[in-house]
């Protein structure tokens, strides 16, 4: 039984994590594909590791996968924030399809960013 | 009594990591968790102890629950987008505001948003929030806060506040 539910979640993990792979060819501008890579890639490890906890059940490895699924939680959009951050102040525009820029319109010093 | 505090969770940590109780095994997370406070102790936020105050506690799990309803919902709209053929995007970089003081409660305000569906923090400057946005829907800067930051704030206000 429990090797079922952690062969579904593999599965359904790898799913998420080849779309957001996709996402990552796909997609237009460092933005757009910062937001495919944290969303699909931090659920799709997250049940990875869930399925890692039913193959093996509540010990030191399901414990270890438990953690992780905690940390990468945390990290991941953390990391996002940081590469989109020090993007947009190294210069790197938004795609030319794009609506609107208020960060670049509210910081000073910012030049010919449209 | 914070370095105490400090120093009884790391070690909880280590347990759950190594998962054995062995003396040499706990003497090296002792020694390990100290060594961690030493160095890392002052970045440390001051007030998390208050989320073992049971009604936090109790919005934290209603935050979680919540929160993890949004991850699964932004996959798919993640999933949708991509697979689409016309890639039914409309980006851009959107300015709301937020009434959350502490910077506990903030960061978790920013991951939440990062994770939820079609939005990404960018930077945050002051009481504002830079948040790149996949799909904007309104140019109403009133009604923006109001789509991305109150699914989050009035429960992480209740949490760390």
């Amino acid at each position: 039984m429990n090797e079922i539910i952690g062969l579904t979640l593999l599965i359904i993990g790898i799913s998420f994590d080849v779309i957001g792979c996709i996402g990552l060819v796909r997609l237009p501008d460092i933005y757009n594909r910062l937001q495919a890579a944290t969303k699909c890639v931090t659920l799709g490890t997250c049940m990875i590791l869930l399925s890692v906890v039913f193959y093996t059940g509540l010990n030191s490895i399901g414990m270890k996968a438990l953690l992780c699924i905690w940390f990468v939680l945390i990290t991941s959009p953390t990391g996002a924030h940081a590469i989109a951050r020090a993007a947009h102040r190294s210069g790197i525009r938004l795609w030319e399809g794009s609506v609107m820029d208020k960060y670049a319109d509210d910081r000073e010093g910012a030049e010919d960013i449209t | 009594m914070k370095r105490f505090v400090h120093v009884l969770l790391l070690f909880g940590i280590w347990l759950l990591l190594t998962w054995s109780l062995h003396w040499q095994d706990l003497l090296a997370g002792v020694i390990i968790a100290l060594i961690a406070d030493l160095i890392l102790g002052d970045i440390y936020p001051v007030n998390a102890i208050k989320v073992l105050n049971p009604v936090r506690f109790f919005w934290f799990v209603v935050y979680g629950v919540t929160f993890l309803g949004y991850v699964v919902k932004a996959n798919f709209d993640v999933a949708y987008r991509v697979l689409n053929i016309n890639m039914p995007i409309r980006p851009g970089i959107v300015k709301v505001r937020t009434t959350l003081k502490t910077d506990m409660a903030r960061t978790f305000l920013a991951n939440s948003i990062t994770l939820t569906p079609g939005t990404l923090s960018v930077d945050f400057v002051g009481d504002h929030l830079y948040i790149h946005w996949i799909n904007i829907t309104s140019d109403d800067a009133v009604k923006e806060t109001e789509i991305i930051v109150q699914r989050f704030e009035h429960m992480l206000e209740r949490v760390f506040e």
